[in-house]
C-alpha cells in the first residue's frame, strides 16, 4: 500500500507536469511552431472536457444505480458530433466570422449586441456552472479521502474544506496563468488546450486501464464478463422511457450550451476542417469511456462490501484488488477530469462575466468621453477577468461547503445541465431563424431561468433550504399548479424530466411568441440576416451610418484596448489597404466595421459596439438608412452597368486609337523613306549636271564634245524637270487641290490618243484593240483619264519582256461598270510585289533602264480615285495587266474645296 | 463566386457524390436517434431479473455506437476536404 503522502506528490508532481506542458505549448506558439497544436486530434481531444470527474467517477455509481441510463449522457453528444453537419458547422463559421467569444456573446451579438441578453445568458452560465464546478472539487477531495482511508485516516469535514481549498486555488492559479496571458480570446489559448489535451489522454488511459484489468483480470475474459452482467443485481434497463429520450436531449443540448464546450467547440477551433475528424474520433472517445463503465459496476458491486460508494468503485477496486498503481493511475485519470473542466468552464464564464458584466459596467461608470481618454484598459480587462476566475471558483468552494459535499451535490449534475440548456432555444433560433429578436429571447431566457430555478434548482438544495415543504406539497400560496414538481398539474413525471419539459416548452414558446409579436431593431435585423446566412459570403451592410469619429481617437481607444503594437498594426494595414502612407487610415465605414469586429474578439461585441459608438456619436445604423443602403445598392448596379457600358466604349475608342496610331507610324515612315527616296533621285541628275558643268566651264574641248556634254546636261534637267513634274503632280492629288475639267468625249478616240502619246506606235509593241466595244462616250476629265492611259501603254512598251511584246486593250461593261484591262504578253508581276506597285518610287527593276522615278502608276492611282474609278492591278491574266474602272458618269469626284 | 443557379440541374459527377455525401451526413444523426430509440420498446425490469434485457441490451447500445462511428468515419473521409460549399448551400439556404 502506498502511503498518502506518495500520492500527494504523484499528484503535485502531475500538476507540474501539466503546468510544464502548458507553458512548452505557448512557448511554441509563440515561436509559431503552432502546426500540430492546431491538429484535429488536439481539437478532438480537448472536447473531452465534456467528460468530467462526474462522469469518469460518477458514471460507474450511475450504471450500478440505473443500469444502461447512464449511457444517455454519451449518446446526445455523439449524436450531436455526427449531426456536425446541421448545427455544429454553422456555429464555428459563425464563430470565425464574427469573431465570437462565448456562447453569451454569441446570443449578444446575434441580437442587435445586446448588452442585456448577454448579462442574462452569463448569469444563467455562472448559476448552472457553480454547483457543477462544487462537484468537480468534491470528487477531487473524496478521492483523496479514499487513499487516506486506506491508511486508516478517516475525513472529517474540515479535511474535505482543507483540501477543496487548495484544489481551489491550484485551479484559480493554473487558469490565471495561462487562460490570461493575452486578451483576445480569439487568439487561441494553446496552454490550456494543450494541457487538456494531455489529461484528455490520461484519463482516457486511466478508465481503460481499469476496465481491462476488471474484464480480464477480474472477470477472466469478455464472455465471463457479459456472463457475470448477467447475473448482477444491476437491472440494465430498469427505468421509463422519458428519462431515456429526455437525458438523451439533455445531454445533446447541453453539449451545446455548456460554457466550456462552446469555448473548446467553436471559440479555440482553429480550423472547420477539424470538425470532419472530430465528428467520428470524438464518439469514438466517449465510446472507450463508457465501454468499461458497466463492468467496473458489476465488478464492484460483486467483490466490494455492500454499501461501498459505487460513485468511487474506479478507485476502489483496484484498490481492494491490491493495484496500488493502478488506482494511482486511475486517481490521476480522475484529477485530469476534474482540473480540465474546472479550467474551462472557469475561462469561459469569466471571460463571460469580465465581457458583459464587468466591463460594460465599468464603461458606464467612467462616463461617454472615457473611451478616447488614452491609457492602457487592457490590465482593467484583465484585472476583471483574473478577478472574475477567482470569484467562480471562490463560488464554486462556498456552493460546496454551503451544500455539505453530501449526496445533495451529486445530483446536482444532471440539474446543473437543464439549466444551461435554456439557451438553446435562443442559440439555435438565433443561428437558423431570422425573424428571431432580442424581446423573444430576452422572454423565452427569462422563462426557461426561472421555471429551471422553481422546479429543479432551488428543491435540489433538499426540503427547508429554500422551498418549504409545505410549499413543494400544495405550491406556493396555496397555488397547487405552481407545485415545483408538478407544475400545471402534472405530478406523475420524473421530476427531472419535468424540469427539462417545462422550462423547454415554456423557454422556446416564449421565444417564439415574442419573436412573432415584436419588431427587431435594425442592427438585429442585420446581425440575424448575418447568422442565418452565414453560407452565403454576402457582404455586411455596414451598421454605422456616420464616420464622425477622427481617426486619431479610434487609434488611443484601439490601443486602450487591443494594446499599441496590435492596434497600430491594424492601423497601418489599412492605411496601406488604402494607399496611405503612416498609420492613421482614412475613418470609412468598412474601417470601422473591422474595428469593431476586431474590438469584439477581445471584449465582445456588445462592449465593442457600444465603445465604438461614444465615439461615433451613436449613430448607428437605422431602418431607413437600411432602406437607403438597398436603395443605393439598386443604384450602384445600375451605376456599375453604365460603368461597363463605358468601358466598352472606351475601348472601342481606344481599339480606334491604336489603329490609327498604327496609320500614323506606317505613314511616317513612308515619309521617311520617301524623303530619302526623293533626295537619292533629285541628286544623281543633279550630280551628272554638276560634273559636265564643270568640265565644260574648264574648256578646252572640241566643239563636238561640247555638244555631247550639253547635251548630257540638257537630258538630265529634262529629266529633273520631269521628276519634279510628278510629284508636283502627286502633291496637288494627294492633297486633293487638282481642279477637274469635265468633258464628254468618245472612249476610242481618248485610246487613240493615249497610243500615239505613248510612242508605242513605233512598232515594238503591238497593240490589239476591239474597236466596237470602246465606242462609247465617257464624261469624265479625259486629260487625266489619258494620262493614266499613257502611263500604262508606255508601262508596257518600257517593262513587257516578251520577245515580240503585244498589249491587248479590253473594254467590258456589266452592271457594276465598265473596265479597261490592259494585258500585255509578259512575264507580269510577281505575287509579292503586286501590293507595291503602286506605291510611291516603287520601281521593280532597274531604274535607269526605265528612265522614270517609280511615280507613275502612284499617280495613276491617285487620278483614278480622284475621278472615281480605280486601277488596280488583275491578278491570273497571262502577263502584266491592270485594270481601270471607269467612273461612272453620273457621280464624278470633284474635290476642289477639300 | 460559383452560387448554384435555379437551372443548374446536372452536375459533374464528382460534385454529384460530394452533394450524396453531404445528405447523408445529415441523414446520419436521425439514423441515431432511430436506432438508439429502439431500446424504449425493450420490456422493463420486472421483479425478478429473468425478464430483464441483460447484457444483449448492452452489447446493442454499444453496437450501435459503432455503427455510428464507423459510418461517420468513412462519409468524412470521402468528403472533399474542402468541399464547393457555395453549390453545396443552394439547398439549404432560407
Amino acid at each position: 500500500m502506498m502511503s498518502f503522502n506518495f500520492l500527494i506528490a504523484v499528484a503535485l508532481g502531475y500538476v507540474i507536469v501539466l503546468f510544464a506542458v502548458a507553458f512548452l505549448a505557448e512557448r511554441r506558439a509563440i515561436a509559431g511552431h503552432s502546426n500540430w497544436l492546431q491538429s484535429p486530434i488536439i481539437y478532438t481531444l480537448s472536447l473531452s472536457i465534456y467528460c468530467t470527474a462526474w462522469t469518469f467517477y460518477g458514471a460507474v455509481g450511475y450504471a450500478a444505480r440505473s443500469g444502461l441510463e447512464f449511457v444517455t449522457i454519451y449518446i446526445g453528444p455523439t449524436l450531436v458530433m455526427v449531426g456536425w453537419w446541421w448545427v455544429l458547422r454553422r456555429l464555428v463559421r459563425i464563430g470565425r466570422a464574427q469573431r465570437i467569444t462565448s456562447i453569451a456573446d454569441l446570443v449578444s451579438s446575434r441580437f442587435g449586441k445586446s448588452t442585456q441578453l448577454g448579462i442574462i445568458v452569463t448569469l444563467i452560465s455562472v448559476i448552472a456552472g457553480t454547483p457543477y464546478i462544487a462537484l468537480q472539487l468534491q470528487s477531487v477531495t473524496l478521492s483523496f479521502a479514499v487513499f487516506a482511508q486506506v491508511e486508516g485516516v478517516i475525513w472529517e469535514q474540515a479535511d474535505f474544506n482543507r483540501t477543496a481549498v487548495w484544489v481551489a486555488i491550484g485551479l484559480a492559479v493554473f487558469t490565471v496563468l495561462f487562460g490570461t496571458r493575452n486578451l483576445d480570446a480569439n487568439e487561441r489559448h494553446h496552454g490550456i488546450v494543450m494541457a487538456i489535451a494531455v489529461e484528455a489522454v490520461v484519463k482516457l488511459l486511466a478508465l481503460v486501464a481499469v476496465g481491462v484489468f476488471v474484464v480480464w483480470g477480474v472477470a477472466g475474459g469478455p464472455a465471463e464478463m457479459l456472463d457475470r452482467i448477467d447475473a448482477s443485481e444491476i437491472d440494465l434497463w430498469d427505468q421509463n422511457s422519458g428519462r431515456w429520450i429526455g437525458l438523451i436531449f439533455l445531454s445533446a443540448a447541453a453539449f451545446l450550451c455548456l460554457p466550456r464546450m462552446f469555448q473548446v467547440l467553436v471559440v479555440e477551433n482553429a480550423d472547420e476542417r477539424h470538425l470532419h475528424i472530430a465528428s467520428w474520433a470524438f464518439p469514438l472517445y466517449l465510446f472507450l469511456m463508457s465501454l468499461f463503465v458497466v463492468p467496473i459496476a458489476v465488478i464492484g458491486l460483486d467483490l466490494l462490501p455492500a454499501g461501498s460508494n459505487p460513485d468511487l468503485f474506479v478507485l476502489t477496486v483496484p484498490l481492494n484488488q491490491g493495484q496500488g498503481g493502478l488506482a494511482v493511475l486511475s486517481f490521476l485519470g480522475g484529477l485530469s477530469s476534474a482540473t480540465s473542466m474546472v479550467i474551462v468552464a472557469t475561462l469561459a464564464l469569466a471571460t463571460m462575466v469580465s465581457n458583459h458584466m464587468v466591463v460594460p459596467l465599468w464603461l458606464r461608470f467612467q462616463g461617454s468621453q472615457q473611451a478616447i481618454i488614452s491609457g492602457d484598459v487592457r490590465h482593467v480587462i484583465l484585472l476583471s477577468r483574473r478577478v472574475s476566475i477567482a470569484a467562480i471558483l471562490a463560488l464554486g468552494f462556498l456552493y460546496y461547503r454551503t451544500s455539505g459535499g453530501g449526496t445533495a451535490l451529486a445530483a446536482i449534475g444532471l440539474i446543473s445541465f437543464t439549466g444551461a440548456v435554456q439557451i438553446l432555444p435562443a442559440m439555435i433560433g438565433g443561428i437558423f431563424w431570422r425573424g428571431a429578436t432580442g424581446v423573444g429571447a430576452a422572454m423565452g431566457l427569462i422563462t426557461g431561468l426561472l421555471i429551471w430555478l422553481w422546479s429543479l434548482f432551488l428543491p435540489s438544495f433538499g426540503t427547508d433550504a429554500f422551498i418549504s415543504e409545505a410549499v413543494m406539497l400544495n405550491g406556493p400560496w396555496g397555488l397547487s399548479w405552481l407545485r415545483p414538481q408538478a407544475l400545471f398539474g402534472i405530478s406523475d413525471l420524473d421530476p427531472l424530466v419535468h424540469g427539462i419539459l417545462w422550462s423547454m416548452l415554456l423557454n422556446a414558446g416564449m421565444f417564439v411568441l415574442g419573436s412573432l409579436v415584436t419588431f427587431p431593431a435594425p442592427l438585429e435585423r442585420l446581425q440575424g440576416a448575418q447568422f442565418v446566412n452565414v453560407f452565403d459570403h454576402s457582404n455586411a451592410a455596414p451598421t454605422w451610418t456616420a464616420a464622425a469619429a477622427g481617426a486619431e481617437d479610434l487609434l488611443i481607444m484601439a490601443q486602450r484596448i487591443m494594446g499599441s503594437s496590435e492596434a497600430q498594426a491594424v492601423f497601418e494595414q489599412e492605411a496601406k489597404a488604402q494607399g496611405k502612407v503612416g498609420y492613421l487610415p482614412e475613418v470609412t465605414l468598412e474601417f470601422i466595421e473591422r474595428l469593431e469586429r476586431e474590438l469584439a474578439g477581445t471584449v465582445g461585441a456588445a462592449t465593442a459596439h457600444a465603445m465604438i459608438g461614444q465615439l461615433i456619436g451613436g449613430s448607428s445604423v437605422s431602418v431607413e438608412d437600411l432602406i437607403a443602403v438597398a436603395d443605393e445598392a439598386a443604384q450602384i448596379l445600375e451605376y456599375s452597368n453604365r460603368l461597363e457600358e463605358k468601358s466598352n466604349e472606351q475601348e472601342r475608342t481606344a481599339r480606334a486609337l491604336r489603329e490609327a496610331n498604327a496609320k500614323l507610324t506606317a505613314l511616317s515612315i513612308q515619309k521617311d523613306a520617301f524623303l530619302s527616296q526623293i533626295s537619292h533621285e533629285l541628286r544623281t541628275p543633279m550630280t551628272s549636271i554638276r560634273s559636265f558643268s564643270d568640265i565644260l566651264r574648264e574648256g578646252g574641248m572640241t566643239t563636238k564634245e561640247q555638244g555631247r556634254y550639253a547635251g548630257i546636261i540638257h537630258d538630265e534637267a529634262v529629266r529633273l524637270t520631269r521628276l519634279l513634274d510628278d510629284l508636283l503632280d502627286l502633291a496637288v492629288l494627294e492633297n486633293g487641290q487638282v481642279v477637274l475639267h469635265e468633258q464628254t468625249g468618245n472612249l476610242s478616240d481618248l485610246l487613240d490618243r493615249a497610243v500615239r502619246a505613248s510612242d508605242a506606235h513605233d512598232g515594238a509593241l503591238t497593240i490589239m484593240r476591239h474597236r466596237p466595244d470602246e465606242d462609247f462616250a465617257l464624261t469624265a476629265d479625259l486629260d487625266r483619264l489619258g494620262q493614266v492611259f499613257i502611263n500604262l501603254i508606255s508601262n508596257a512598251r518600257k517593262y513587257c519582256d516578251a520577245d515580240t511584246p503585244e498589249l491587248t486593250i479590253k473594254v467590258r461593261s456589266s452592271a457594276t461598270g465598265r473596265f479597261v484591262d490592259f494585258i500585255d504578253n509578259g512575264s507580269g508581276i510577281a505575287p509579292d510585289n503586286q501590293a507595291l506597285i503602286f506605291e510611291k518610287f516603287s520601281r521593280l527593276t532597274d531604274g535607269s533602264k526605265a528612265g522614270g522615278a517609280g511615280l507613275g502608276l502612284a499617280i495613276c492611282r491617285e487620278v483614278m480615285q480622284r475621278l472615281g474609278g480605280d486601277i488596280a492591278y488583275l491578278a491570273g491574266a497571262t502577263g502584266g495587266a491592270f485594270r481601270v474602272t471607269l467612273p461612272l458618269a453620273k457621280n464624278p469626284i470633284a474635290l476642289e474645296e477639300t | 463566386m460559383s452560387r448554384a443557379t435555379p437551372s443548374q440541374v446536372f452536375l459533374h459527377r464528382a460534385n454529384y457524390r460530394q452533394r450524396r455525401l453531404r445528405d447523408a451526413a445529415k441523414l446520419l444523426p436521425v439514423v441515431g436517434i432511430l436506432l438508439w430509440a429502439i431500446p424504449l420498446t425493450w420490456p422493463a425490469a420486472s421483479e425478478n431479473h429473468q425478464a430483464n434485457i441483460g447484457s444483449a441490451g448492452l452489447l446493442y447500445v454499444f453496437g450501435v455506437w459503432v455503427l455510428l462511428i464507423v459510418l461517420a468515419a468513412a462519409l468524412t473521409s470521402r468528403m472533399r476536404p474542402n468541399p464547393e460549399t457555395p453549390q453545396g448551400e443552394g439547398a439549404e439556404k432560407e
